[in-house]
């Protein structure tokens, strides 16, 4: 008795506390999907936290910041170009990734443990000291502003992290499976299509999930090799430029955001538990 | 017989795929690794040893200018009010990210909406900086006295009778307010990492403390904390080697103006704005060595993994 009274004040105190995080949590990602809806001059009206004095009134609601983001923001071609950037920078780091991975596990090589470490070792470097060189080779091959030169810019810096990740599992498969396979008579290469990747899908869903969003949300690599070509530019480069010369356009600055941040979400909302297990498998990737 | 030839002829082809993959034993693991090792050698070994030797050349990689541009680095005042901005984002963002990151994990551990409550302070991991960037300029956002504001921050310090505060633009403090965005980004990071290692921690160990006559925060300090301290110290060293490098929020936000300038985005113009190579690639150098430590801290664990299996 005596002791559920004092607990009861801290359960209280515990809660209350908990509640003010989540409202900070929640609240400026609220703030700017309210205001995507509002009309540009009710926006610098009012606060957008207003909307709740009468939340039913759907006329204060419009669809035109979206309309008018899209279609002369250029945030349409930037959204596909997004897609068309990320889907073959998630595929081609996982494909190599995964045969180089079986090759560092289950194969004996010269050199093999001092070429993982350097691999390893990889994974923190800076991707700043990497831009100079890289650029001077692209513009000799013509692949700056190209979708080919981002999505190898992406496939290479993506891929000591798929390798470490993918080796990390497929290492941790059991023996038995590769001696079987060869006593039946299967090569290296058959075992890797029939036993590796059959069995490594949680491990590739998790490593695909966290390379995507990290494309996808990912400005400086886009900044580097496509700063100069708007006609091929992601979502989050094109935002950053409207930012830079629209800044008090809230209007168009809200819908933007929003709409690049759908996609992610909706992967979040649906895929949680393999969202979860990329980002903390992905954590050693800086 | 001739069906039968093409028959074998045909069932051996796949055999024959793999033969062409690998001509002999010794040389096939060169073929599996081969396409990562071209890769990582083009695009991270031989541009960072080829960014140190440009390091030490002129503007345009021609004129050998011995350690000038590490002067510049070091001297130039832009360089060291963004090396002091590193140090404040290295300080402020570590501790708030893995802190909050461990007191929540800890506080959301007691009560049984702990799912909703962690999806909701994890979400902005979904998020880009650009994006995040963008909400939080809003909520910065600046109105004269007078006039209704449309930044929620500044009609709370209105509405408890302050004056509206141009938060991006005071220093040091803006650089204060551009940090809190990268906490808001990632703490949520730091608390799963944190919580999953604090599940594994067995009730017993907790509840014998408490028998023992611990309370609540004792226990916190002399039982949880030490177990939790070598997740803690991976999640340091991971939010150490990203704040680093942190880039993406000053850009979008101030651009470094008004004193939040940082030495990833210095990097930036000096290669793409002043176009002098040499000093972006001294400046690049800097970056790399602050993190060779970290990379090391990374190899040894990775060793050890090695040694345990």
């Amino acid at each position: 008795m005596r002791e559920s009274l004092a607990k009861t004040p801290s359960r209280f105190f515990l809660h209350a506390v908990i509640l003010l995080l989540v409202i900070v949590w929640l609240l400026p990602t609220l703030g700017v999907l309210v205001t995507s809806f509002r009309s540009p001059q009710a926006i610098n009206a009012s606060g957008w936290w207003m909307v709740f004095s009468k939340p039913f009134d759907f006329t204060q609601y419009t669809l035109s910041n979206y309309e008018n983001v899209i279609s002369q923001q250029g945030l349409g071609r930037a959204f596909l170009n997004s897609v068309l950037i990320a889907f073959p920078a998630t595929v081609f780091p996982i494909l190599i990734a995964s045969f180089g991975a079986y090759a560092f596990a289950w194969m004996r090589f010269p050199m093999r443990n001092f070429l993982f470490m350097i691999m390893v070792g990889m994974l923190v470097v800076p991707l700043q000291v990497t831009f100079i060189p890289i650029l001077k080779i692209y513009n000799f091959l013509h692949l700056s502003g190209t979708f080919p030169g981002i999505w190898i810019a992406h496939t290479a810096y993506g891929l000591p992290l798929t390798l470490y990740l993918m080796h990390n599992f497929i290492a941790g498969l059991p023996r038995d499976l590769f001696d079987s396979a060869a006593i039946d008579g299967a090569s290296p290469l058959r075992s890797f299509f029939s036993i590796v990747i059959p069995l490594s899908v949680p491990a590739i869903a998790a490593v695909a999930i966290f390379q995507f969003l990290w494309v996808w949300n990912d400005l400086l690599v886009a900044l580097i090799y496509l700063g100069g070509s708007p006609r091929v530019a992601p979502l989050t480069l094109t935002i950053a430029n409207l930012v830079g010369s629209r800044g008090q356009a809230w209007w168009l600055l809200t819908a933007a955001a929003f709409l690049s941040m759908a996609l992610p979400l909706v992967i979040f909302f649906s895929l949680q538990r393999y969202f979860v297990r990329g980002i903390l498998a992905g954590s050693v990737k800086g | 017989m001739h069906e039968t030839g093409i028959w074998k002829r045909l069932s051996s082809a796949p055999g024959r795929v793999g033969e062409f993959l690998s001509p002999s034993p010794r040389l096939r693991p060169w073929f599996y690794v081969g396409p990562s090792l071209f890769l990582l050698f083009l695009f991270l070994v031989y541009p960072a040893i080829e960014t140190i030797v440009l390091s030490f050349y002129g503007p345009n990689s021609h004129q050998f200018v011995g350690l000038a541009n590490y002067h510049y680095a070091f001297t130039d005042s832009t360089m060291v009010t963004a090396f002091q901005n590193n140090a404040i984002w290295l300080v402020i963002f570590t501790i708030f990210t893995v802190a909050l990151g461990l007191v929540i994990a800890v506080l959301l551990d007691r009560v049984r909406y702990e799912r909703v409550a962690k999806s909701i302070i994890f979400l902005p991991m979904a998020i880009s900086m650009v994006g995040a960037s963008v909400i939080w300029k809003f909520m910065y956002a600046f109105k004269p006295e007078g006039v209704a504001q449309i930044g929620l921050l500044n009609q709370i310090v209105v509405a408890f009778g302050g004056k509206p505060i141009a938060w991006l633009i005071h220093s040091p403090w803006n650089n204060v307010a551009l940090i809190a965005v990268g906490v808001w980004l990632w703490t949520g990071f730091c608390m799963v990492v944190l919580s999953a290692a604090l599940k594994n921690i067995p009730k017993q160990l907790l509840e014998a403390a408490r028998i023992d006559g611990a309370n609540e925060w004792q226990v916190f300090l002399k039982v949880l904390l030490p177990l939790l301290w070598p997740t803690a110290t991976v999640v340091t060293t991971t939010m150490i080697v990203f704040v680093l490098k942190i880039f993406d929020i000053v850009y979008v936000m101030t651009n470094g103006a008004f004193n939040t300038d940082v030495i990833a985005n210095l990097m930036y113009k000096q290669a793409f704005l002043f176009g002098n190579y040499g000093r972006a690639s001294a400046i690049s150098v800097i970056l790399l060595l602050v993190i060779v430590p970290m990379m090391w801290i990374n190899i040894r664990r990775f060793k050890g993994q090695m040694e345990m299996r």
